[in-house]
């Protein structure tokens, strides 16, 4: 049994991430904690809305109640990158070059390392955004589809339909396939590689509730989700993806959610947080399963391992959060 | 799933008031009236602009109208998507207020708003739809009715309406306006004041769609023992008495009693009650048989969904101690067991429809034949 470092904070909890081997815990109220040789807590927000780990440096980026984009270092040092007066900062995504998008209303903003902010309308409300892994553009999760921007340039949006309200996009880590989350409970993808007339959706459905977990294997090979009793792990190592096959179960319990998923950043293993605080570890290949930890106070909000693959930290809407070290 | 819930500890929904109608009927005097006065209960306020809101408040959020149609090909299953992002956001924190109140912008229609709350599970999980208040400009509503929609459709809908402003117009007009307001929705309670000057109390927690709460003490839904039905003045029936009409002396039946619009009969063609397009329907029956009452409403609201606005009932089954309450909204219908009935209630059944383009003799016909007397189902 791997152990398992309690860290108790008050209130909900966000969201957890790894910088180097640094845990951090983002909670609601707007504080961040860190476990650097002791707990320490900078405050970042008047009311924390979403704390993400910047993909492309080393830091995290926050958004909150209080209009701020936020980009926080690993030593816990704040920097305000925007500030949009009364308005909630819920969707944020970090890119290259220290860019970071957010969404105001029906603004997709982009503001880039020299400080500039490019602004793209859309015509609906933007519920998510991410950064291609490649080229600096982004794609606005809204309804009815995805609007995807190169930064650079005034090019008009390139237009991803489908029908329904997109609340949260991923770019598979090849930059083969965009997948988003739904209001309904499904996924919808997108294959970006595909040729002109050929079928370019993914219906990715039989969810029993919404889906706000995602996370990619390390070379893009699966896609986990939670929004089941089960993590639901769609196949893409094939050119088409997921179309026409089954996904993976894995970690079935009975009638108990799994609300957050995490892949190990080197091997085919998944990390599973249910709604009653339960982690599991599972393999991939053998479907073998760990108990990581034992059912908590709260369900689990986030999942992050540390960059060896030897930690794994998480978050619980009821504060019950920790570290849990797998090489003991 | 209901072991989403059932594993968290089980912590009491927050009410969630809506707040419905035109601009400068009077809403923003309204909510800085609740956001000021002391009465020991704070609350998070979701508007769509800041506006004239004078208090100092951190849980003023504002969030931008954005309706999503639900993708289960029905038109009428909308939901506010904005709405979902910012309960979500409130909830993680429910500490710090007592109630939630969401004020829409004066053209808004207030069913995604309302369907929200429980087409949303994760909205619904916490969260407990309260009441819609309407207020209505005294003097203004005659034309909102002429030039929208929107403005028959917020009186329409709600459990409460305020008409405000009633210094501004003369008791006669008061009078008419009160009329329509009852025309279009008779199972309101109604409030008349100016500066919306509203005891609280009256607005705010009001459990109206709370199954056990909603129709228990409300008077006017058991006012109508001398109607068979109520409705609106396109009901073929009107007509005759419009016809009686040259025969009074002018306006002198504005004074009567207000419970619904049957009475008017103004042949002015100025008069507001020409413009209204909501007809509600009251029926009654005796006890029910439940083998036929449950299909029947599962399909008189899933073909006739999106011309139902509201629907509320207190059923009698045969067989059954206990009175079951109904309400729906569009295609969306809740029903639960509420409490025994009491001795020498009578054991009847009533149900109000409020909505447009419906059928009432039909709808009558295949209600009553939904009895345990009835010999067969329609």
């Amino acid at each position: 049994m791997p152990t398992v470092a309690p860290l108790d904070i008050e209130g909900h909890v966000v969201s957890t991430h790894f910088l180097g081997d640094i845990p951090f815990f983002a909670t609601a109220a707007g504080s961040i904690h860190r476990l650097d040789g002791g707990e320490k807590v900078t405050e970042a927000h008047q009311g924390l809305l979403t704390c993400i780990r910047d993909p492309f440096s080393a830091t995290l980026l926050s958004g909150g109640e209080d209009g701020k984009v936020v980009r926080i270092g690993h030593d816990g040092t704040t920097t305000v990158l925007a500030e949009v007066p009364r308005k909630w900062i819920s969707v944020i995504a970090g890119g290259p070059q220290n860019a970071v998008a957010y969404a105001v209303g029906k603004t997709s903003a982009v503001r880039q390392g020299d400080g500039s902010v490019k602004e793209f309308t859309e015509e609906r409300s933007v519920e998510g955004i991410a950064f291609a892994n490649k080229g600096l553009r982004i794609a606005a999760a809204r309804y009815n589809g995805v609007s995807l921007h190169w930064v650079g340039t005034n090019a008009p949006a390139a237009d991803l339909d489908w029908k329904g309200a997109h609340t949260g996009v991923t770019f598979s880590p090849d930059g083969r396939f965009l997948v988003t989350t739904m209001q309904e409970n499904a996924l919808h993808g997108w294959k970006l590689d595909g040729k002109a007339g050929e079928n370019r959706h993914m219906r990715m459905t039989g969810y029993p509730a919404k889906v706000k977990s995602l996370s990619w294997s390390v070379k893009g090979k699966w896609l986990a989700s939670s929004g089941a009793p089960a993590a639901i792990v769609w196949p893409f190592s094939s050119k088409d993806g997921p179309m026409g096959k089954a996904p993976m179960e894995l970690g079935t319990r009975a009638n108990i959610m799994v609300t957050q998923v995490a892949f190990h950043p080197a091997e085919e293993v998944l990390a599973i947080g249910f709604i009653d605080g339960m982690i599991l570890g599972v393999r991939i290949t053998d479907e073998k399963e760990a108990l990581l930890r034992r059912p908590g106070k709260g369900a689990i909000t986030g999942l992050s391992w540390s960059a060896s693959g030897k930690l794994l930290s998480f978050a619980s809407e009821a504060g019950d959060c920790g570290v849990i070290d797998i090489s003991a | 799933m209901t072991d989403q819930t059932t594993e968290a500890p089980a912590a009491k929904p927050i009410p969630v008031t809506v707040l419905t109608g035109y601009l400068g009927a009077g809403k923003t005097t309204l909510l800085n009236r609740i956001l000021s006065e002391s009465h020991g209960k704070k609350y998070a306020v979701i508007v769509n602009e800041f506006g004239e809101i004078g208090i100092d408040n951190d849980l003023i959020v504002e969030s931008d109208e954005e309706i999503y149609e639900m993708n289960n090909g029905c038109v009428c299953c909308t939901v506010r998507g904005d709405l979902i992002r910012v309960v979500e956001g409130l909830m993680r924190r429910p500490g710090r207020f007592d109630g939630i109140i969401v004020e829409t912008t004066g053209l808004a229609d207030p069913v995604p708003v309302a369907q929200t709350f429980f087409m949303d599970d994760d909205v619904r999980a916490k969260t407990e739809l309260d009441a819609v208040v309407a207020l209505v400009d005294a003097k203004h509503l005659p034309l909102r009715l002429k030039d929208s929609r929107e403005a028959e459709d917020q009186i329409a809908f709600a459990d409460v309406v305020l008409i405000n402003k009633t210094d501004l117009v003369t008791p006669e007009e008061l009078a008419i306006v009160e009329d329509v307001v009852r025309a279009i929705n008779p199972t309101a309670r109604i409030y008349k004041t100016s500066r919306s000057g509203v005891d609280l109390s009256r607005v705010l927690d009001q459990g109206a769609f709370n199954l056990e709460r909603a129709l228990e003490n409300d008077p006017h839904f058991l006012d109508h023992d001398h109607e068979d039905h109520v409705c609106g003045p396109d009901c073929d029936h009107d007509h005759h008495h419009h016809g009686h009409d040259h025969h009074h002396h002018d306006h002198d039946h504005d004074h009567h009693h207000h419970d619904h619009g049957h009475h008017h009969g103004h042949h002015d063609s100025m008069s507001p009650i020409h413009d209204i397009t909501v007809k509600s329907i009251s029926l009654r029956g005796g006890e029910m048989n439940p083998d036929r009452f449950f299909p029947w409403v599962q399909k008189i609201t899933q073909t006739e969904g999106p011309n139902i606005l509201r629907l509320k009932g207190i059923i009698a089954f045969s067989g059954d101690d206990e009175r079951y309450v109904i309400q729906g909204v569009h295609m969306i219908v809740e029903g639960d067991h509420q409490r025994p009935w009491k001795d020498g209630e009578k054991r009847e059944s009533r149900l109000v429809f409020i909505g447009r383009n419906l059928d009432f003799a039909k709808i009558e016909q295949s209600f009553l034949a939904c009895q345990a007397t009835a010999k067969t189902p329609a």
